[in-house]
């Protein structure tokens, strides 16, 4: 057997996701974004509803997102997209809309927009990526910085007195009865990724069944933001994230854990 | 069947978004135009057309959900007053920008800030002037009575999709408040999806088929191409000061004076022009429908018959500026306009014609 026979498409194991386009990611070496896009599209092409799926992109890092993910998508003002989102929802109430946001977004400038769609209980998704910093800017402080996090504009650290404390945005929504599911996962293993999958996938079967709001959250690493080599940002997050922001399930089918 | 009705100007605007077919409302309330979402929510849209009404959590997620409808190709519609719009400002320029068609609706209060809830035309710059950041545009339709309340919401939806951007109905507490008769006009079917992907298929996102994905986006990287952007938008706004120009001349065909005003203001200022009228000055009015694109031409004209102009408006003196800029400054141009909520009366009008221009 040649090589050209190995590669016959009958012997893959894997492939391209399908959905993504043939545009190099902006993204960072090492970044998460990039595997949360290709688990979302890969959702959506195994379900097979390419054709009903509107995506809604924020502004941040993924603000890019419409030229990676080959699908119809709106790329809505900073922080707006769950707005946004509803208005598509429910002048389209069979279609699947999801919105891609980060932790500036969605946590700081877009909380008013955030709660309220959470709690009007549109039947949309929500994928959230929460890397603790503003990447795009140039790593600011963001609402989810950990306590004393260096950031540009928390240069000695975030100090809990004078900036609060880094938000729970999933807690906080999974307790407004209009969410249906709530869960927060992270990308940076396989084994990771797969359950994050599972995670999004779910959450776009809620709203094929119209049961509400499903609000994902990523927490993902900015290893440029952060100032550490990929892997260095990925054992800091491990170790310092993940337990300031557990990973697993909070709200399963209407029901809190 | 079209109907006579004794309405508010803002309830005319309502059941109009209903009959011309729109398929979605967003609003905030505000005072003095909460009445457009009250009467939406009492009549249920939802159940005569399936039009979705929805109470935003602010100003700023209308305009947004706005943008969203508006992205999909939907037919869509908010409205709000002076503090409200300058809220939505940021969500207006993404409209300009992405080239979303989408009619807004400003029940202007007086300002600046809170301001106070009576009548005013404050808010003129804001509306043609741009407003929200950046180089765009806003067509602007002027109403002045609840006929065109009720008739402008359709004329705003056809320039809306004709260009593919944002259009805004400047009205006025006083318009939208009083009650006069109206002929509502016959309801028309809302387009249906298929329709409308047939229709906006190029453009809309609507779920990827067979075809290129579709975009809405305001952003450019490339300077180059946001420089053809800009340019896009520029020429669809040239497009509209030649083919979308409106106006109405009012006795001014051996007018040797020149009153300017819109909205309310024009109809007290066509009570003006009788009084003067009565004392043997001819005076005429030129009344802008369409406040961008401004009837720069027809001003220029009179401005060689007529020995001097007044442009009356409820603020400290905006329009005035359009309308030294439309007569190059050829015959004196005066200001006169009451502030605060404070309607001028027609004497106060003529009074100041013949103190400031005929002297």
């Amino acid at each position: 057997m040649d090589i050209l026979d190995i590669i016959k498409p009958e012997n893959q194991v894997f492939c391209k996701t399908k959905l993504m386009t043939e545009t190099p990611l902006s993204y960072c070496p090492g970044c998460g974004h990039g595997t949360a896009h290709n688990l979302t599209m890969e959702v959506i092409d195994e379900m097979g509803i390419v054709e009903e799926t509107i995506g809604v992109a924020p502004v941040g890092c993924s603000v890019l997102a419409y030229d990676f993910m080959n699908i119809d998508i709106t790329q809505a003002a900073h922080g707006r997209a769950p707005a946004v989102a509803t208005a598509i929802a429910r002048c389209w109430p069979d279609k699947y809309v999801f919105t891609y946001q980060g932790d500036g977004d969605l946590a700081a400038i877009g909380t008013g927009e955030t709660i309220h769609t959470c709690n009007r209980g549109e039947n949309i998704v929500i994928i959230f990526v929460n890397n603790g910093i503003y990447g795009m800017t140039g790593g600011q402080m963001a609402p989810t910085t950990l306590e004393g996090m260096l950031s540009s504009t928390s240069p000695y650290g975030r100090e809990i007195k004078t900036m609060g404390s880094p938000i729970r945005m999933t807690e906080l929504v999974a307790n407004l009865p209009g969410v249906y599911y709530a869960t927060r996962q992270s990308v940076h293993t396989h084994k990771h990724a797969r359950k994050a999958k599972k995670a999004i996938r779910k959450a776009f079967e809620n709203t094929r069944l119209k049961k509400g709001l499903s609000f994902i959250e990523i927490v993902s690493n900015c290893n440029s933001g952060w100032k550490m080599t990929p892997i260095e940002a990925n054992i800091w997050m491990e170790e310092h994230m993940f337990s300031y922001f557990p990973l697993g399930d909070i709200k399963v089918d209407g029901k809190l854990k | 069947m079209s109907e006579l009705k004794l309405m508010k100007g803002n309830e005319a605007l309502a059941e109009a978004a209903i009959r011309v077919g729109a398929d979605a409302y967003f609003g905030y309330p505000i005072t003095p135009q909460s009445e457009v979402i009250e009467y939406l929510m009492t009549e249920r849209p939802e159940l005569r057309t399936g039009m979705v009404v929805l109470q935003a959590e602010s100003e700023i997620a209308a305009i947004n959900m706005v943008y969203g409808a508006a992205s999909t190709g939907k037919k869509v519609m908010t409205s709000s007053s002076s503090p409200g719009i300058s809220l939505k400002l940021e969500g207006i320029s993404y409209l300009a920008g992405a080239e979303l068609p989408a009619v807004i609706v400003n029940v202007v209060r007086g300002g600046p800030g809170l301001g106070t809830i009576q009548p005013s035309q404050a808010d003129y710059f804001q509306s043609v002037k741009g407003g929200g950041h950046g180089d765009y545009k806003l067509y602007v339709l002027a109403p002045a009575s609840v006929q065109e309340m009720a008739d402008f919401v359709e004329d705003a939806f056809d320039i809306a999709f004709k260009y593919r951007a944002p259009v805004l109905i400047l009205s006025d507490g006083l318009i939208g408040q009083m009650m006069e008769k109206v002929i509502l006009k016959d309801q028309k079917p809302r387009m249906t999806d298929d329709e409308l992907i047939e229709k906006y298929g190029s453009w809309a996102v609507t779920g990827r088929t067979n075809r290129e994905r579709n975009i809405i986006t305001s952003l450019d990287l490339e300077s180059e191409k946001m420089e053809k952007r800009v340019h896009r938008l520029m020429a669809k706004y040239e497009q509209m000061e030649k083919e979308d120009l409106r106006f109405e001349k009012i006795q001014c065909d051996d007018a040797e004076y020149l009153i300017v005003a819109y909205g309310s203001s024009a109809r007290i200022s066509q009570k003006a022009v009788e009084l003067a009228r009565e004392k043997g000055i001819k005076v005429g009015l030129l009344r802008p429908i369409t406040l961008f694109p401004f009837p720069k031409q027809p001003l220029l004209e009179l401005a060689k018959q007529v020995k001097g102009i007044l442009s009356v408006e409820l603020n400290a003196g905006q329009m005035v500026e359009d309308v030294q800029l439309s007569v190059q400054f050829k015959v004196p141009v005066e200001h006169f306009g009451r502030t605060g909520g404070i309607i001028h009366t027609p004497e106060e009008v003529l009074e100041a014609l013949e103190q400031k221009i005929i002297k």
